[in-house]
């Protein structure tokens, strides 16, 4: 069976399993958007968007949609992150799982799946959900507003600021089968509130997990936002992700993608700056080794005048993997005063390893500065001489510079546990 | 303590050490001098074990060991330390950082317990006054945005820490104004001793004014062609490298 096919059996028995709650909006959409999914397909490499990143390999397995788990409180957590403070939200293959969360007594924040989301806040749903998203020309997002039932659901009313972070980890139970999941967050920031927030993705188990996730997030009018995405999945695994981020006058959101381990890895992150005086930061590490594919696709949209967004991605390849870096800008002619950086360096450790780059800005205001730059390299031969002649061994040196090469990605996070635990991660990562 | 015998090296196919012969004795400070292109850095590279240059023949015994065949690091655990003429920005790595590194490896080599944070900073404060380095310099990133002055500086200190046996000089000089040159002189003279030896790699004789050598090599066309005490690097101040290379190259000829 076609994973096509397969797919259009999915979407028939939710039909049937949501038969006379279909009058609601989400619903709506979700006919729709598997239209438009039909219409679309799941994207090829003659897919411009796509040409350097075949998920051709979805083919090979037999991905279930499993609600029952197979893991254990334990395993769950002893996994990194899992003593991470802050309000724990656990999904296992996209289901949430209230036993291995925190207690969310916290009124500020609700963790829905979109029926019940409906009925508690109606309005947040009616007005956020979906919003920004591009079904009408992304296959797979079109999927995951077809196929999701499960998400956080964030608001955080005006004036107001959690006072714990949120973590929403993604653990795939992969022990025994192929599993996937369409997960869709929705988290909504008033006015001048505030909000940090990670989402880490982890395997227990060697099979292949599919990911197909959509986080919006909308930004209102001085609000601020620090957003970080930890990926550590096995080598089989399949993760395709949209952050879609919408900006209000004056606000502030940060970004930091980590991508520590995965098989296969597309993130879409996705500004749109939608109002004055914002300021919006992104920054990004990858360092795949193995056949490990990382493709990191953002695009920065501004649409008025006076905003202000930066960004810096870097990528540490080894062995045979492989990475892509796509980053848009644009201006637009209302947009004028728009200050606009983006970096992508990157340090090539095997022959074998290889890095396409490409950023694409498109300006159409005249009174903006811009600038773009990419640099993909080998490590530097001088420094680990210098190293070594200072004592330090050869492999010790690499390491050293492979650490500080990450360095001004790593210092950027403000979220002190966060960070050790990433260094952890990223430090046996590059030892391996 | 070094011990060079018609060391021969190479760099792709360019032969450039042709035969190098010489010996340096525990204190002793010997400088090389001579033209652009002799091949002084060169040997300063081959010594410190830059992968770069192809020892193609020769030997170079240190302390009783066989010089050649040890990797850099194991150069450096040894005690040769090499100031470099062009010391490289590590952006990132904080001088502290590396140097603690680098001292807790040297002292692995040789079977020691490592030092730790407060031992370390204590050694680090007490040299850095030593060659009068600022504090604050060792914890931005090595090298990075340091001025010249700063950067020779930071090699002298580093020498300081690391307590070579035989220290080399690559053109330590090159780029310093006079007050620059000093500071470094004086943090290297405070380093001599009985039984550490320098080699001084130059161009000028302006340095030797400050780091007074017990003996003067004239390095041409990868052969030193004249030995000489402190006098020596007077007259090639006076009278420039033109003579030398009309005798050589009528010897050679």
């Amino acid at each position: 069976m076609s994973i096509l096919t397969k797919i259009e059996g999915e979407f028939d028995s939710l039909l049937h399993y949501l038969n006379g709650k279909s009058g609601q909006a989400y619903n709506r959409l979700r006919e729709q958007a598997f239209e438009n999914f039909k219409k679309l397909g799941i994207p090829t490499v003659k897919n411009e968007d796509w040409k350097y990143s075949s998920l051709k390999g979805l083919e090979k397995y037999d991905y279930k949609l499993s609600v029952a788990s197979s893991v254990s409180p334990e395993e769950v957590k002893s996994l990194p992150f899992a003593e991470l403070e802050g309000l724990q939200l656990v999904f296992v293959n996209g289901s949430f799982s209230a036993a291995l969360s925190s207690p969310l007594l916290n009124e500020k924040i609700k963790v829905l799946d979109f029926s019940e989301a409906e009925k508690e806040m109606p309005e947040i749903l009616n007005e956020y959900y979906g919003k920004g998203l591009d079904i009408e020309r992304e296959g797979l997002t079109a999927l995951n507003m077809a196929l999701s039932r499960q998400g956080a659901v964030i608001h955080v009313p005006a004036n107001t600021t959690l006072e714990k972070p949120v973590i929403i980890r993604h653990i795939h139970a992969t022990a025994e089968e192929d599993v996937k999941n369409s997960v869709h967050h929705l988290a909504v920031i008033g006015k001048n509130a505030e909000l940090k927030i990670v989402e880490v993705f982890q395997n227990i188990g060697g099979n292949s997990s599919f990911t197909n996730i959509v986080t919006e997030i909308f930004v209102s009018e001085e609000a601020r936002v620090d957003y970080y995405k930890i990926q550590d999945e096995n080598n089989s695994s399949y993760h395709v992700g949209t952050t879609q981020v919408i900006q209000k006058d004056r606000s502030y959101f940060y970004a930091a993608t980590f991508t520590v381990n995965g098989g296969f890895v597309r993130n879409n992150l996705n500004l749109v700056l939608d109002g004055e005086y914002i300021e919006s930061h992104m920054y990004g590490l990858y360092i795949p080794n193995g056949n490990q594919h990382v493709d990191n696709h953002t695009l920065v949209d501004h649409r008025k005048p006076n905003s202000e967004s930066n960004e810096l991605y870097k990528g540490i390849l080894d062995d045979r993997s492989k990475g892509v870096f796509n980053g848009k800008i644009f201006v637009r002619q209302d947009a004028q005063k728009t200050n606009a950086y983006q970096n992508c360096r990157n340090v090539i450790l095997s022959e074998s390893a290889g890095m396409n780059t490409k950023p694409q800005l498109e300006i159409w205001a005249d009174d903006v500065k811009c600038s773009h730059g990419t640099t993909t390299g080998k490590l530097d031969d001088d420094a680990i001489f210098y190293m070594q002649s200072r004592g330090i061994p050869k492999p010790e040196a690499i390491k050293l510079q492979l650490a500080a090469f990450a360095e001004d990605v790593v210092s950027q996070i403000k979220w002190d546990v966060l960070r050790d635990e990433l260094d952890i991660l990223i430090l046996k990562k590059l030892q391996s | 303590m070094l011990n060079i015998s018609n060391l021969q090296a190479r760099v792709e196919s360019k032969e450039i050490l042709k035969g190098i012969n010489l010996e340096v004795k525990p204190g002793e400070v010997h400088a090389i001098m001579g033209p652009n292109g002799s091949g002084k850095s060169t040997l300063a590279s081959v010594l410190a074990g830059r992968e770069t240059f192809e020892v193609t023949g020769g030997s170079v015994e240190f302390n009783g060991k066989d010089l050649l065949e040890l990797a850099p690091e194991e150069r450096a655990a040894e005690g040769i330390f090499l100031a470099f003429q062009y010391p490289i920005e590590i952006p990132g790595v904080t001088t502290i950082n590396f140097l603690k590194t680098a001292l807790n490896q040297i002292r692995k080599y040789h079977g020691q317990d490592p030092l730790d944070a407060a031992q370390f900073l204590k050694l680090m404060k007490e040299k850095a006054k030593t060659v009068k380095i600022d504090d604050q310099l060792l914890r931005r990133s090595l090298n990075e945005g340091f001025s010249g002055g700063e950067k020779k500086r930071n090699e002298i200190f580093q020498m300081a820490m690391l307590e070579p046996a035989l220290a080399i000089l690559d053109e330590t000089d090159s780029g310093l104004d006079i007050d620059a040159l000093r500071i470094v002189a004086d943090g290297v003279n405070q380093l001599r001793s009985k039984d550490r030896s320098f080699i001084v790699v130059t161009h000028y004789q302006r340095l030797l004014e400050y780091i007074v050598p017990d003996y003067v090599h004239v390095l041409y066309k990868g052969r030193i062609v004249k030995s000489g005490t402190k006098e020596l690097a007077l007259e090639l101040e006076e009278k420039g490298y033109d003579w030398i290379k009309a005798e050589a190259d009528s010897v050679s000829a």
